[in-house]
């Protein structure tokens, strides 16, 4: 997959390199995976929820409006945020 | 299910906070200021470096007598909002000193720093527009993002390649981009690259909005803030301040040369809706805006304070701040060991400001202290002897 490139990236692309990203830090449960939910299961507080998606942000080359992280509660509906928002949504 | 349910985990965080005896950090009370520099706390004298009153001028005799000569003039309030029963002449004339001050066109003043921050920016970003924050913002700024119905994005702190980064993300979308930054970071004393910042707003057509409640009074040849030190004034769309700080009073302000800012005051409901200042504040503030112009000395005192505070710490060992600026703050590794300095040098007859995650930038506790142009060379030398002997005696 390119990286940046719209037209290859499924749900399930960005949401599998989200959970890599997230075990890069090992303070996270080694289980996770698309269904985990980021405040619950990760015990992210909001400012590190924050700062995770900042990371991704560089990654996916987008920008997520913080009004959009509100709906957000799994890996799987960030990946799908991130992939509608790259779609132009 | 009770509706404190949701305190519970406050709660139990507070809980371990006192643990063993120790103070609630939020709780502490200056039983009555000596002096700008040395407050009673518990009792005893206690020197204060962590008051935001960097010119030292809560105590400013003059400011003092025209707070009594307005009371007695005026009455202690005015029972109302700007919009309607709430603007009396001083309110006029404060504006006008404000933006003369400034050498722009307008000014809006407000109750709080708080409020103007809240205002201006949840009132300037609509619906369709974008609002870009740098990702350090006060809580203010963050608190305005949801006040109005902006998209809004944060960028790197301080980072003005992630800035343009994001706002190249933004080309060809419909609505105005609105940047925020500050002058000086409240928790960290960072001062922002406003001139990198400026060069990114002329390029991209943004809109640059500057919080500069830390740095008015503090930077630039007189005392305008970090915009005026770096020469790009005329690029700061908005210069958002407050009263609180090197003035010693309280109360916010915008200056702006836009014309359309006597709109805003029509739509910008934490203006509106709400009494205004009282006359003897408005008084207050303008004559410590005068002993602010009659004395540029308090700023160079001021900055070599600050110097000799952070030289003093950082010889200590301590993480501090890279930028010297009047926030000096001590990044410490866990919070146990940040409470019990805290705690500590409190005992010793020093007082700092303790910072918790997540209100700190990177999970890291802080003591955050400040230091004023009224503090003398041997009051800092004692401050930094305390912070080394509480080091000594914690281990």
């Amino acid at each position: 997959m390119m990286k940046g490139d719209p037209m290859s990236e499924t749900i399930e692309d960005v949401s599998a390199l989200i959970v890599n990203k997230l075990l890069a830090n090992p303070k996270v449960p080694r289980d996770i995976n698309g269904s985990s939910k980021i405040v619950e299961d990760l015990a992210f507080d909001s400012l590190a929820v924050m700062n995770f998606v900042m990371e991704i942000e560089d990654e996916m080359d987008v920008s997520v409006p913080l009004d959009r992280l509100a709906d957000i509660r799994t890996v799987d509906d960030l990946a799908t945020c991130i992939v509608s928002l790259k779609n132009g949504g | 299910m009770s509706i404190f349910d949701k305190f519970r985990t406050v709660e139990q965080r507070l809980a371990l906070l006192t643990a063993g005896g120790g103070r609630n950090p939020f709780d502490v009370m200056i039983e009555r200021p000596v002096s700008s520099t040395v407050g009673i706390i518990e009792g005893r004298e206690t020197l204060l470096f962590g008051t935001n009153n960097y010119l030292g001028l809560s105590q400013s005799q003059r400011a003092i007598d025209a707070a009594i000569d307005a009371v007695r003039a005026r009455g202690v309030g005015t029972t109302g909002s700007r919009i309607a029963n709430g603007t009396q002449s001083v309110h006029r004339e404060l504006e006008q000193r404000i933006a003369s001050f400034f050498g722009q066109k307008h000014c809006m003043v407000f109750s709080t720093g708080y409020q103007a921050n809240l205002g201006m920016i949840s009132t300037l970003a609509g619906k369709d527009d974008y609002l870009i924050l740098d990702a350090d913002s006060h809580a203010s700024i963050y608190d305005a993002s949801r006040l109005g119905h902006a998209q809004v994005i944060r960028f790197k702190h301080n980072d003005p390649d992630d800035l343009h980064k994001r706002l190249r993300r933004l080309e060809g979308t419909p609505g105005a981009k609105l940047v925020v930054v500050e002058g000086i970071y409240s928790m960290t004393g960072n001062v922002a690259p406003l001139k990198e910042m400026a060069a990114i707003k002329r390029e991209t057509g943004a809109t640059l909005l500057v919080d500069e409640a830390h740095s008015f009074g503090v930077l630039g040849p007189t005392g305008r803030g970090v915009a005026e030190a770096e020469g790009v004034e005329a690029d700061v769309d908005f210069i958002v301040g407050t009263f609180s700080k090197s003035l010693g009073t309280v109360g916010g302000y915008c200056v702006s040369n836009h014309d359309e800012i006597d709109l805003v005051r029509l739509q910008c409901r934490p203006y509106m809706f709400t009494a205004s200042l009282p006359p003897e504040v408005i008084a207050a503030t303008m004559a410590a805006l005068d002993d602010m112009v009659a004395q540029p000395e308090l700023r160079t005192q001021l900055s070599q304070n600050a110097a000799q505070f952070h030289a003093g710490l950082k010889g200590l060992g301590l993480n501090v701040s890279q930028q010297v600026s009047p926030v000096v703050a001590v990044t410490l590794e866990t919070v146990e060991e940040a409470i019990a300095l805290w705690n500590r040098l409190l005992d010793l007859g020093l007082y700092v400001n303790l910072s918790l995650p997540p209100a700190t930038p990177d999970h890291r506790p802080l003591l955050r202290c400040s230091v004023m142009a009224s503090h003398t060379s041997a009051q800092i030398a004692r401050a930094v002897e305390i912070f080394a002997e509480a080091g000594a005696s914690l281990g």
